[in-house]
């Protein structure tokens, strides 16, 4: 379980406006203006639960992860992850957590990655038995079998991050944090990476915490979602719950045969060319169906799609009314 | 330790790849060395002595300075380039795998083209030994390899020196340079060459005459108090505050963005 008490962190940085006398002026005395990284972020996510982290760049997402893998130490607050504190008992947390950074290899760059996995192996101590079971999974379900005896450095993106999917999981982590992993990767590349997140948390109960800007992998992975702005956590919910909340207008687009649409309550008619128009509805005053039934009752329908807003949309919208 | 030998083979793995570069290299840190004995030599046929001491006499107090230099260069490495390891992030990895932090900065980067420097090292000891006229006993061979002991602690404590001020500016700072290549320069002559205030500094602040000066009095024969072969011991002692330095701005360490 992973437990946050009122984290904060702040960090100095130094201030310059632009221009060679100001940086010269720089060198004799800085002006430090104080950023907040984190303030009070609260939250627990249970075993095995899969948490979607979003919120715009500098928001506060990696110092987070950071302060939950034990790399950087918080000015106040409480972090508890199965009974330890992670900057307190290093060597003992990270034996239980694996971390991907996107952008960050972990693979040693000249070698091929097979001979990484076995240093690892021996860093983490896992004896062989174990290492080769979940070697032989891990290459199987993330399709890496013909790469690992590939110099890193010859690697696609898309296979180096399989791989540093792979290195993160050899020791068996019981949480798994991944910031960004499907940044820069094609389609098929991240759907694979998807897959395997999702079968990994089901069939091992993984815990997992990811960091992302696509909103796609939030769709695709998690239930919950935790917000984060300003170095504040703004929201925890489920995404049904997040985009309800946000977007009860629905557009429909239809072709009917006919002349012109009717106007009729609670419906606006944001395009009318004559046998293809475009309606929005609020469906807190009235459902799909009803407006439906409505329009095919004065007109004969052809065609008729539903789009609400886009996830993007939502969490646009979202960063608007959080103003971060 | 077995963990160890894996990483310098991976290391040495990874240097290979480079062959031409790796031996370009090596060859390199061979002829650098190489040109800072001829001017040692030059200097000498001119002068023939420097405040008493004779050029084998030199040679030997220059071979174990470079010696010691060249081994904590190709093992201490991780340090002389810590911040790169900063800058690069990849001091979150290494804080992100079940093993000590010094021990994994030591193995994140060993430099073995340094084997070129130390090869010239040793060949100019074995010139000057047999030129020196010293005769060679069991407490002459010790003080030579305590000497060069000693050395490899004070180099690579100056090494973590320098990694523990770069949590502090990011940027390494060349300044460190005069402590730890200017010490390895001015360990070409013995240390008191350079007048009393030098030696004090060198003795007190930054301990080099420890290893290379009084040691080397008593194996030249220019003093007989047996007690100077353990001097250089004493540099271990200057590792306790530069670790402790370090492991200081590694508490108050934050890592760079994203």
């Amino acid at each position: 379980m992973i437990e946050l008490k009122n984290i904060s962190k702040t960090f100095k940085v130094a201030q310059r406006s632009a221009g060679f006398s100001e940086a010269v002026k720089a060198l004799f005395k800085k002006e430090y203006t104080y950023v907040n990284a984190l303030r009070d972020v609260s939250f627990t996510v249970q075993d095995g639960e899969m948490v979607g982290y979003i919120g715009p760049n500098g928001a506060g997402k990696s110092s987070t992860v950071k302060v939950m893998s034990g790399i950087l130490t918080p000015d106040s607050g409480e972090c508890i992850i199965d009974g330890l504190t992670p900057w307190k008992s290093r060597k003992e947390h990270v034996k239980n957590i694996g971390v991907v950074f996107g952008q960050r290899s972990q693979l040693w760059w000249d070698v091929p990655v097979i001979d990484s996995f076995e240093l690892l192996r021996d860093i983490y101590k896992v004896d062989e038995s174990g290492y080769k079971k979940t070697l032989s999974a891990l290459t199987e379900q993330l399709n890496i079998g013909d790469i690992i005896k590939t110099p890193v450095r010859q690697l696609s993106l898309g296979q180096r991050m399989r791989c540093e999917i792979a290195a993160s999981l050899l020791h068996s982590p019981k949480i798994l944090f991944l910031d960004e992993p499907t940044i820069g990767l094609d389609a098929v590349s991240k759907i694979a990476v998807r897959d395997f997140i999702k079968t990994l948390n089901r069939e091992n109960g993984t815990t997992v915490i990811l960091t992302t800007h696509d909103m796609q992998d939030i769709e695709a992975l998690t239930e919950r979602i935790l917000l984060i702005g300003k170095g504040r956590i703004l929201l925890d919910g489920t995404l049904s719950q997040l985009k309800n909340r946000h977007s009860t207008h629905k557009t429909l687009t239809v072709d009917y045969i006919g002349e012109k649409l009717p106007e009729a309550e609670n419906m606006t008619v944001v395009k009318d060319m004559g046998g293809h128009a475009e309606i929005v509805i609020d469906t807190s005053l009235i459902s799909v169906s009803q407006a439906v039934a409505q329009i095919s009752a004065s007109v004969e329908l052809k065609d008729i799609s539903v789009t609400g807003e886009s996830v993007d949309e939502t969490v646009v919208s979202l960063y608007k009314e959080f103003n971060i | 330790m077995k963990l160890y030998l894996k990483f310098i083979a991976i290391q040495l793995k990874s240097q290979m790849q480079y062959k031409a570069s790796f031996f370009m290299t090596a060859v390199g840190q061979f002829l650098i060395s190489f040109s800072a004995f001829l001017g040692v030599y030059f200097m000498l046929s001119r002068f023939h002595s420097v405040k008493g001491f004779e050029l084998p006499e030199i040679l030997i107090c220059f071979s174990v300075v470079l010696t010691s230099f060249a081994i904590s260069e190709c093992f201490v490495r991780g340090f002389d380039v810590f911040p790169r390891l900063i800058q690069s992030g990849n001091l979150d990895r290494i804080l992100l795998r079940p093993r000590n932090e010094v021990f994994q900065v030591l193995t994140s980067n060993i430099e073995f083209t340094r084997f070129g420097r130390l090869l010239q090292a040793l060949l100019m000891l074995v010139y000057a030994v047999p030129a020196s006229g010293i005769v060679w006993s069991f407490d002459k061979i010790m003080t030579v390899v305590l000497m060069i002991i000693g050395g490899i602690a004070v180099f690579s404590s100056l090494f973590v020196l320098y990694a523990g001020i770069s949590f502090f500016t990011v940027e390494g700072i060349e300044f460190m340079n005069i402590f730890t290549d200017g010490t390895k320069e001015f360990g070409k002559y013995p240390v008191s060459i350079y007048g009393k205030g030098i030696l004090k500094f060198y003795t007190y602040v930054v301990p080099i005459a420890l290893f290379q000066y009084y040691p080397f009095l008593y194996l030249v024969g220019r003093s007989d108090s047996i007690g100077l072969i353990f001097l250089p011991l004493l540099g271990f002692l200057f590792m306790i505050p530069c670790y402790c330095f370090f492991r200081f701005g590694l508490r108050r360490y934050k890592s760079t963005g994203s």
